[in-house]
């Protein structure tokens, strides 16, 4: 569904991509990782055409995105939702308003459908009944939820996660875990996480690829991650950054 | 030192044609989203209740009181000549050619500027203008439009409420606590207060409208670097947009003279 194909990207004089290349297979859960600054998130927003590639393809269903005009790729984002790292919840309006936004955009007139929708998303996402809360009265882990639920209500896909447990505890970062697992399964679509929390990785993905300096270092099964003898793969892993006291 | 110097002056050149650049890349992605994409009523309605509306203290009390003082000045200096019954003609003339539109600008640039710049700006930083755009929505469509229609609803309004009270005030101070011939004042004042002025008034209301609303989101569109970048915005929207208020006027007074010509009944 989602081809990466030689994709090029420099953010001021660095060059951030330099020949990426991934597929994303239909149905699974695909995690990019990758070290802090190492590019995941300009990937992952080219996905959904917020970055335009300086060179490379990003295709769609085959649809190449990357030489689209902002105008053109409405379509586009009707079939890809993103979660963004921090919740991105529009601050002027409650959870309700968040979660019935892309709905009301969409054309969707009939108040009584919204709010069956809006009511379903936030069940989705264990927050049932929050509607009339106000995004600056959520804590980290409720805005992602929110968030999370503004994505799914128009049934995208296609989801991308960036850095869904970013900022989270132990607890809040495994439930978002069992969330991205169970609404893969329940929703059946494609999903995509940038993160570098390998708890997170393991716990969710069918396939991991690895960034390293601006191109796909490894890509592979979990299990093909957590026996690789590559050095590079194994501090990234265990957390070692190889300094000593 | 001079080659320093003429990189200095050439990396400011540089600088303000890009802004510049910047700017007129905005106004036409506003123009081609006003033919092609459907207008957001409801948020324009908001915004016009927001700049419009709300501004009105600051734009009663700003030409209440330019007007008042303006008028005791003026009857000042006149009085030694002989000329009472001048100062509602020169009043007039001046609060519709210059400072109505002007002082108008000024107070929203400092008002609805400022609020703009940090308002868009925040959201900026906060990733919801990338939401916008992942849910289908064009920033410029929804954000800016919508704004800047406003602006260029409100402003010419707010303009004539701020002349006509300046006006006002000027009668009163003038007439009642100078003592000047009410008639005279009244009397030269229409005498010498034409279409033209009017017109002026409200073509420089608009440009200001244009160049307020223009400069503060694009100064919240570019808005980066989290908090600081945020306390920023705002104080470079309001100094930006009333120097180029200051500056456009100049410019604008000579322009509209063509067309509009002072001192010609």
């Amino acid at each position: 569904m989602i081809e990466v194909l030689d994709l090029h990207k420099t953010l001021g004089t660095q060059e951030v991509l330099c020949g990426v290349n991934l597929k994303v297979t239909s149905g699974h859960t695909h995690v990019i990782l990758g070290r802090s600054g190492s590019g995941k998130s300009v990937l992952l927003k080219h996905l959904v055409g917020l970055f335009q590639p300086d060179a490379g393809r990003v295709l769609i269903d085959g649809e190449n995105i990357a030489v689209l005009h902002e105008r053109q790729l409405g379509p586009i984002r009707k079939k890809v939702g993103i979660l963004f790292q921090s919740g991105a919840l529009f601050d002027s309006m409650n959870v309700g308003e968040n979660i019935a936004f892309p709905l009301r955009e969409s054309g969707i007139k009939d108040e009584a459908v919204i709010r069956a929708k809006v009511a379903e998303a936030l069940e989705m996402v264990d927050l049932a009944g929050e509607e009339e809360k106000t995004p600056d009265n959520l804590s980290g882990g409720m805005r992602k939820r929110v968030g999370l639920a503004r994505t799914i209500v128009s049934r995208p896909a296609c989801i991308l996660y960036d850095e869904p447990t970013t900022g989270l505890d132990p607890i809040a970062t495994d439930s978002i875990n069992h969330l991205i697992r169970r609404l893969q399964k329940r929703l059946k679509a494609t999903s995509v996480v940038v993160t570098h929390d390998m708890k997170t990785a393991f716990h969710t993905a069918d396939r991991i690829a690895f960034l390293h300096e601006g191109r796909i270092y490894f890509e592979g099964t979990p299990e093909e991650l957590r026996v690789s003898t590559d050095p590079l793969l194994v501090n990234f892993i265990e957390g070692r950054s190889g300094e000593s006291d | 030192m001079f080659p320093a110097i003429f990189q200095a002056v050439g990396s400011r050149a540089i600088g303000l044609l890009r802004y510049v650049g910047q700017l007129a890349f905005l106004v036409r992605e506003t123009v081609v989203s006003i033919r092609v994409a459907p207008m957001r009523w409801a948020l324009l309605f908001k915004q016009i209740a927001e700049i419009g509306f709300r501004s009105q203290l600051v734009v009663v009390v700003t030409g209440a009181f330019t007007g008042a003082v303006f008028s005791a000045q003026t009857f000042f200096q006149f009085h030694r000549l002989g000329m009472d019954s001048a100062v509602g003609a020169v009043v007039a003339v001046s609060l519709f050619r210059e400072l109505g539109p002007v002082l108008t600008a000024l107070m929203l640039s400092g008002r609805v500027g400022a609020s703009i710049a940090a308002e868009i700006g925040t959201m900026k930083v906060t990733e919801q203008i990338e939401a916008l755009r992942a849910i289908g929505v064009h920033p410029i469509d929804y954000l800016i439009v919508p704004r800047i229609v406003a602006l260029l609803i409100s402003t010419p309004l707010l303009v004539a409420e701020c002349i006509g009270l300046g006006i006002g005030a000027g009668y009163l101070v003038a007439t009642k606590v100078l003592g000047v011939s009410r008639a005279y004042y009244m009397t030269n004042m229409l005498a010498f207060t034409t279409g033209r002025d009017i017109k002026m008034a409200l073509i420089k209301g608009m440009a200001f409208a244009g160049l307020i609303g223009f400069i503060a989101c694009e100064e919240g569109l570019k808005t980066a670097n989290g908090a600081a970048g945020v306390g920023r915005a705002p104080t470079q929207a309001v100094v930006i947009a009333s120097l180029v208020i200051l500056i456009s006027n100049f410019f604008l007074s000579f322009l509209l003279n063509i067309f509009f010509p002072a001192g010609s009944y």
